[in-house]
């Protein structure tokens, strides 16, 4: 199986454990990532409050991109990249205005989009493209742990794509088929907040306290998260959400690459288990 | 309460056009459905700390409360989760009228750069704009600078952990033919005139 692949801006530097734990589950599994040349940011809410269009011209760029080279998909790992990317397809398709934007915007660099590239999340290539029964056929050591699988708020959102807006459960399949115990989770696809932790830092706290709350409540011992934000934002402000609401929270945050690469036999280094901030030690002990 | 003490929407400082300056914005040609059910608040995680909750922002989008709208903070707490324009009757696509709004606010000077929020998407957008990629310790210089250096002191524990576990790049990594990404800005600000 071979895709185009979109790492996104994080996974060249703030999320490095979940390229690496990407790069690695997907030699595992036979999946070739062949990164796009020279892609840019998807725009985000970042450029998105400023300039609507800009995020959507930036996102078309990308796709430009891997369709000049022959690609009908793109995969990428960040739940933002991925929303994004989708809206730029969606804007093209539907709105007649805005692709006549779209295509001036790029036109005037040279480039041109037919905007029928699919953008696929990594997580769905696992479940659907690979297959649960595959995967769980390389498993060497099964999990045995108890997750809490947090998909956060762009899998589903605005609309199905391959997941459920409301309850998703992808993730729980994919994770139960590696041998772990995945808790009923109601606050799986809520928002951490994203990019409000550094401008309304009360109300993200908030709301990653809420979410890691439920996971302690249901015994959960590690979240798995699929977006380098939702992991920033649970993990790196762990100490600041017990500072605040007195709690005592110890709950490593790790991407789900990293908890099926390690259920396929990966070491955990070759996950890059330990980057975060939550010590992983006394659940992870391989 | 009586209707006798409601008080009565004063019409010399609404804006008429407002609306429908919204509504040509990307995603925002349904905002004239809105039937005010108020789901999109009972879904927003933020709504009790807005100054006015997205039903509120909806129904004075189109009473033409442009100042109102453009200066409040409910904006600013929007994390853009997609509830509301998921679970929207009418198909209005709220999270997109909310990027509207602040692009809104920032292009027309309803807010200042001195404040967090606005602050912190313009550096974003500068960053993205000179590199074509983020890069984070740009962005919080960027938004030092504009607001208040001091404000970002406690951050640098935060920012020395990330540095450690190898998470912030010192250096921008950004694309290699910058000079594209300035011409598609460019592009988009001449599309954008209206």
């Amino acid at each position: 199986m071979r895709y185009a692949y979109f790492p996104g801006c994080s996974n060249h530097a703030s999320s490095k454990d979940y390229e690496q734990s990407t790069q690695a589950v997907a030699r595992v599994l036979g999946v070739e990532l062949a990164e796009l040349p020279d892609w840019n940011c998807c725009g985000t809410t970042g450029v998105t409050s400023v300039s609507p269009l800009l995020s959507a011209v930036l996102s078309a760029r990308n796709l430009a991109i891997a369709e000049a080279q022959g690609w009908e998909e793109v995969v990428v790992t960040c739940n933002s990249c991925f929303g994004m990317l989708r809206r730029a397809g969606d804007y093209h398709r539907q709105d007649p205005a805005m692709r006549e934007k779209i295509d001036a915007a790029l036109a005037g660099v040279g480039k041109k989009w037919q905007g029928q590239t699919r953008v696929r999340h990594l997580l769905d290539i696992l479940v659907n493209d690979v297959g649960l029964e595959t995967i769980a056929g390389k498993v060497k050591r099964p999990l045995r742990l108890k997750i809490a699988p947090y998909y956060g708020c762009l899998l589903g959102r605005p609309r199905n794509e391959f997941e459920d807006s409301e309850y998703p459960e992808s993730m729980d399949q994919l994770l139960s088929a590696v041998g772990a115990e995945v808790v009923p989770y109601d606050h799986k696809a809520k928002c951490c907040g994203g990019a409000l932790m550094t401008t309304k830092e009360e109300v993200a706290l908030r709301l990653c306290y809420e979410i890691i709350g439920e996971a302690q409540d249901r015994g959960a011992q590690v979240i798995a998260v699929t977006c380098p934000m939702c992991q920033l934002n649970l993990d790196g402000y762990q100490n600041k959400i017990n500072a605040r609401f007195g709690t005592n929270f110890k709950m490593p945050v790790l991407y789900f690459t990293q908890l099926v690469g390690l259920a396929l036999g990966l070491r955990e280094r070759q996950l890059a288990i330990g980057k975060g901030f939550v010590p992983v030690k006394q659940v992870i002990n391989f | 309460m009586s209707t006798s003490t409601l008080e009565l929407l004063p019409e010399e400082g609404l804006e008429p056009g407002f609306a429908a300056q919204v509504a040509s914005y990307p995603g925002g040609e349904k905002i004239r459905r809105c039937i005010q059910c108020g789901t999109c608040s009972g879904s927003c995680q933020m709504s009790a700390d807005m100054d006015y909750t997205p039903r509120r922002i909806l129904a004075m989008v189109r009473a033409g409360m442009k100042k109102e709208v453009l200066s409040s903070q409910a904006i600013w707490y929007c994390a853009a989760c997609y509830y509301c324009t998921a679970r929207c009757p009418m198909g209005i696509k709220l999270t997109e009228v909310m990027f509207a709004l602040k692009s809104l606010a920032l292009k027309e000077g309803y807010v200042s750069l001195k404040q967090h929020s606005p602050a912190f998407y313009k550096s974003f957008y500068e960053v993205v704009e000179r590199y074509g990629r983020m890069h984070e310790a740009s962005l919080i210089i960027g938004l030092a600078l504009k607001t208040n250096p001091l404000d970002f002191v406690g951050l640098a524990p935060f920012g020395l952990n990330m540095f450690r576990k190898g998470k912030i790049e010192i250096l921008p990594h950004g694309v290699k033919n910058r000079q594209e990404i300035k011409a598609l800005v460019q592009q988009v600000q001449r599309l954008e005139v209206r």
